[in-house]
């Protein structure tokens, strides 16, 4: 470790309020090789222009903030290694979001997508605090531990194509989401949820690139998730629409 | 400049301030909530925190041990009142929390698991693997999704509490994105913005965490209370502080030197306990001040490892198996390979202490009250007191829940406290003052200071002259150079002259609110002439319960250093003894 190379980081800059576009500035930075690109952003901020604007804070890949485009690809700044790329990194906001100011994107849709599928567990029964817990055994639990995993980075958004395409397209971590509640054995809220997920712009919206689950970094699987989906609301429909006498 | 007028005015969206939010709109859904945070909530540090929450649920567990290991654990600085309404809240909230979909990590049979954790005479730590913040968290926010009178203003930084007629009812704050500033009235405000520890250069505490509440609470005359007892994690990683959990040595992680000794044995926490089976409160389940503090000890003696990054001890988890730690600590492992490209299935890992926690904080009285009539707080930025002079591990999760949840009972009893109209008037023009202040720095073009460089001073003389082992001297260094950064402050310009997501301005505004932190740290060690739990004098080294069974009590001036006053702990049962972490003795 501890080698020091210099870098030549390329971020992008728009200011709304003096840019009628994006431009791009690059700045060289001496680096130690086991930073990761965060800190590169960090040592600009602090030595080179303080005006470059960007979100962060844990620098531990838990809370969500710093994912970027890095040499085109949606990453964590926290997470991507100086040492895995060459001389030249560049460094742009999130693909497929609105920018608000160099890095910093707005992610007001992600947000209210979020919010759109319930994610919040519907129980099954009723049951009061003094009564203790709902048992759940650790199988139970492993069914849908992994996607409760996300970290709302954003990253699996800005990896998808038809989220590019789509707007309105409800997209993999959203998905995900409800999914994690409809896995959760104390849950009972699926249907309530199935009628924001098994639509045109849910689920079947999807065109299974698997780009989302390629870019994430928690290794949640949004494309599993939306395929799982997929496969429980066919069979939903299967059982509504040609045997209506089997309950769902 | 618009005004927001809201019932409750909620500073912070992580555990506390959601927790209260929930709380509010579950009580009374007429009851129009602001949670003002200069994040999107799922950012807060409370995803960081790893280990798990401490509750008494186990039939071999009692109310009463849950008391005393906090108690002996903060070396009898806590409120003992507080301690005890804590401990009894702690299990429903945490059950609330299950009931909420909270992933915690199961038994078998499907009871919630629990494990032990440092300074814990029976395992009472509840759990989700190794990212129970993260999952509290997350929990918090998507439950807090279901209520519509939560009115979230996300990215919004607090400016200026608004003070009339004795009582706060509301406060400015600046919309990151527009660069405007905004008046939110409100009957009750709840300050649940985070600790301190970026006063440090070397913390496990992500960037957010700028004491801006305490300061914010410490502006408008609430007194901050035992600052100077600042909380070193026993194990971080030395490149960067990333936080490795207590939770490595509950499931039986040793702690060696160079040699390969178990060095703890030599400070009071042996006899040696056999590898991989730990035994609770001693060994490497003692509390965090003891052993950050040995640590401290060994480099002294030379007995630790070099390193490019610093002297270190070694973590060693091999023993535990890849299976298990996969299982129970599989955020740890990533972290060790991530940053550090060591694997801690196949190597140990080398640590060193690393500031965590602020003890010290707003203070409040055990409704989650400030001196202030309207103003409440709750979590890392409040002193209740539960952790006294070192808190136990895993305690703050739960804090979060139980007196966030208290803070919003508190807020609705004052708002229903039968409150004069107020003075428009009057709270118009404190806004005015509060928003020519920010544009006085914003438009400041003479300044020489710069964010970066005053910043840089504040951390190196803080880790210099505040850390596990201080002495007078030091101190008075420390409240000397702090005093004068808070002089050249004044002298700040900003480079960055837009109004649109300034960073360079919220950094700038960070900045000022860790000088105030930062002094009343500094100001609070230098007086208190004793070593208690995380506060060390190599010049007193005795505790003095004569003198000082005391809350230091520091007040805001503007331009001096704070006015020290101290307030008596409450003892309501447990008379000060000695912390006894030897496994031979019991």
């Amino acid at each position: 470790m501890s080698e020091e190379r210099q870098i030549q980081l390329e971020v992008l800059r728009y200011n709304p309020e003096t840019d009628s576009q994006p431009r791009y500035q690059t700045y060289t930075v001496p680096c130690v090789n086991e930073w990761v690109v965060l800190d590169a952003l960090n040592y600009v901020k602090e030595n080179l222009d303080p005006t470059l604007s960007y979100r962060w804070s844990c620098h531990m890949a838990v809370c969500g903030s710093c994912g970027y485009m890095i040499n085109g690809e949606p990453k964590l700044g926290c997470k991507a290694f100086i040492h895995e790329y060459g001389d030249h990194i560049r460094v742009e906001p999130l693909a497929n979001f609105p920018i608000e100011r160099d890095l910093v994107t707005v992610v007001e849709d992600f947000i209210a997508k979020l919010a759109s599928v319930k994610p919040y567990l519907i129980p099954k029964e009723d049951k009061p605090i003094s009564a203790g817990e709902f048992r759940q055994t650790p199988a139970e639990l492993k069914k849908y531990k992994q996607y409760t995993l996300c970290i709302n980075c954003m990253l699996c958004y800005a990896a998808c194509p038809q989220y590019g395409l789509v707007p309105e397209f409800l997209g993999p971590a959203a998905i995900s989401m409800a999914h994690r509640y409809n896995q959760d054995s104390r849950d009972g809220g699926r249907d309530q949820r199935q009628e924001v997920i098994a639509t045109d712009e849910g689920v079947w919206e999807c065109s299974f690139v698997g780009a989302c689950s390629e870019v994430c970094p928690k290794h949640v699987d949004p494309a599993g998730a939306l395929q799982q989906v997929k496969v429980a609301s066919t069979i939903d429909w299967y059982k509504e629409h040609l045997m209506p006498w089997v309950k769902k | 400049m618009e005004i927001i007028k809201t019932d409750v005015a909620i500073v912070g969206a992580g555990g506390a301030g959601l927790r209260a939010a929930i709380a509010l709109a579950e009580a009374d859904p007429k009851l129009r909530i602001a949670l003002i945070s200069k994040v999107y909530p799922m950012r807060s540090h409370t995803c960081a925190a790893e280990g798990g929450a401490a509750g008494v649920i186990k039939s071999d567990d009692s109310l009463d041990l849950h008391f005393n290991d906090t108690v002996g654990g903060g070396d009898w600085l806590c409120d003992q009142n507080a301690v005890e309404y804590f401990i009894n809240e702690a299990p429903k909230e945490l059950m609330q929390l299950e009931h909420w979909g909270c992933p915690w990590s199961r038994e078998p049979d499907g009871s919630v698991a629990v494990r032990p954790f440092g300074g814990m005479k029976i395992k009472r730590t509840w759990f989700a693997a190794d990212k129970s913040g993260f999952h509290i968290l997350h929990t918090l926010f998507q439950t807090s999704l279901k209520y519509p009178s939560i009115q979230r203003f996300d990215e919004y930084y607090a400016i200026d509490l608004l003070v009339d007629d004795g009582r706060c009812q509301g406060l400015t704050a600046l919309e990151i994105r527009s660069g405007e500033i905004k008046q939110f009235q409100a009957k009750s405000v709840i300050i649940a913005a985070g600790g301190a520890g970026k006063m440090f250069p070397f913390t496990t505490n992500g960037a957010i965490k700028t004491g801006d509440g305490m300061a914010l609470a410490y502006r408008a005359g609430v007194p901050l209370k035992d600052m100077e007892f600042v909380q070193y994690h026993p194990t971080g990683l030395p490149n960067n502080g990333i936080l490795l959990t207590e939770g490595c040595r509950g499931e039986g992680g040793i702690l060696v030197n160079k040699d390969g000794r178990r060095y703890l044995q030599d400070y009071g926490m042996g006899p040696e306990t056999p590898v991989g089976q730990p035994v609770l409160k001693t060994m490497e389940l003692g509390p965090r001040d003891r052993l950050s503090q040995s640590f401290w000890h060994e480099q002294r003696k030379g007995n630790t490892v070099s390193t490019p990054w610093g002297e270190c001890v070694l973590l060693d988890m091999r023993h535990l198996g890849e299976k298990k730690i996969n299982e129970r600590l599989p955020l740890v492992r990533d972290l060790c390979i991530s940053y550090l490209g060591m694997d801690p299935v196949k190597e140990p890992i080398p640590i060193r202490p690393v500031v965590h926690y602020c003890m010290g904080g707003i203070h409040t009285d055990i409704q989650a009250a400030t001196p202030v009539p309207g103003l409440f707080a709750a979590g890392e930025c409040a002193c209740v007191s539960i952790n006294g002079a070192n808190r136990l591990g895993s305690n703050s999760l739960t804090e979060l829940l139980v007196f966030g949840r208290r803070a919003a009972m508190s807020a609705i009893e004052h708002l229903q406290s039968g409150l004069s109209a107020s003075n428009d008037t009057a709270l118009s023009a404190q806004a005015k003052a509060s928003e020519d202040r920010i544009r006085a720095l914003f438009e400041r073009n003479t300044g020489t200071e710069t964010v970066a460089g005053l910043r840089k001073e504040m951390m190196h003389t803080m880790e210099e002259n505040a850390g596990i082992y201080r002495t007078g001297e030091e101190l008075q260094r420390a409240c000397e150079k702090i005093a004068e950064l808070r002089g050249r402050y004044a002298n700040l310009a900003l480079t960055d002259k837009s109004k649109v997501f300034n960073t360079d301005l919220m950094q700038a505004l960070e900045l000022g609110s860790m000088l105030d932190c930062a002094e009343t740290v500094a100001v609070g060690a230098r007086d208190r002439k004793e070593s208690r739990g995380a506060h060390q004098r190599l010049d007193f080294t005795a505790r003095d319960d004569q003198n000082f069974l005391k809350h230091t009590l520091a007040y805001y001036h503007p331009k001096e250093p704070p006015r020290i006053e101290y307030l008596d702990v409450v003892i309501t049962k447990s008379q000060p003894g000695v912390r006894d972490y030897s496994g031979a003795k019991k």
